[in-house]
């Protein structure tokens, strides 16, 4: 079936060839993410190096826009966790 | 009260005191992390916060058997009561639009200007990936596939994508995550996608 003809502008192109360049043939998706941002948050903000296990999540934020805005969020959430 | 990770998975499975004393202790955390994270956005006043917070008590006891404790525990808590914040934040924000609206709304045809300060080997390089990238798009991805990219592109949530598409946001990141595939192959089968196309784009 010819669908929908795509017409990007610049800006969406230079996104999508960042996005097409990053891309690996094996990610986690969102939800293998939420399970596992709040360990990979703590290495981070302590400043520790990141677990092997853990680089899947760092490669996620960069390619999922929600994920990372949800993962800076949780930065900024960091202060106030206590207990 | 300070609770190791084995006290909060304790006190909230168990019924009675110690438990409303452990989801009232919750409900605070997660109310002061959600002020927190959302600082700066106006959508997110108290009676929106509060609701996040009863909705998210209810995902996080929902999924208490999944917590393996390699986190504290208020760290995972809280990623969850974000999720459940942000995802409705978005949903809010989009709901009235429809997914073809958002994808037959965008960009106008535009070519790469000959007027961008790039030298003409590294523009005619760019042209010709770009050139190749519609080729891609237009012959090797389906047409749920497109629009679903070019929806994300244009920042609509894959929450709202997923549900215009009768779908959900797991099996959208896989629709998506394989069109990226075939356009990285297909490039890189090409010979585009070395490091030379970050100079490209950079120009």
């Amino acid at each position: 079936m010819r669908g929908r003809t795509v017409v990007l502008s610049k800006e969406e192109t230079r996104d999508l060839v960042r996005l097409v360049r990053l891309t690996r043939d094996e990610e986690i998706n969102c939800e293998e993410c939420l399970s596992l941002v709040a360990e990979f948050a703590e290495h981070a903000l302590a400043g520790k190096s990141i677990p092997e296990g853990l680089d899947a999540v760092e490669h996620h934020l960069s390619v999922c826009a929600e994920c990372r805005e949800e993962y800076e969020a949780l930065r900024r959430a960091f202060g106030q966790l206590e207990g | 009260m300070k609770r190791s990770n084995t006290t909060w998975r304790r006190h909230l499975r168990n019924t009675g005191p110690q438990q409303q004393a452990a989801l009232r202790d919750l409900r605070g955390a997660l109310l002061r992390g959600l002020r927190a994270a959302l600082t700066g956005s106006f959508r997110a006043d108290d009676a929106f916060l509060e609701d996040m917070v009863q909705d998210s008590l209810l995902r996080i006891l929902d999924r208490l058997p999944q917590f393996e404790g390699r986190s504290r525990f208020l760290t995972w808590a809280t990623s969850i009561a974000i999720r459940t914040a942000l995802s409705e934040m978005r949903r809010r924000r989009w709901q009235d639009l429809s997914l073809d609206q958002v994808v037959a709304e965008g960009a106008t045809p535009e070519a790469w200007s000959s007027t961008e300060r790039s030298v003409v080997g590294v523009r005619a390089e760019r042209q010709a990936l770009v050139d190749k990238m519609y080729e891609i798009i237009g012959q090797q991805l389906t047409d749920r596939q497109r629009t679903a990219l070019l929806a994300e592109l244009r920042g609509m949530p894959q929450v709202e994508i997923a549900r215009q598409l009768g779908s959900n946001r797991n099996a959208l990141y896989k629709l998506t995550h394989d069109a990226r595939k075939r356009l990285k192959h297909g490039l890189e089968a090409a010979g585009y996608l070395g490091e030379h196309v970050d100079a490209a784009f950079s120009a």
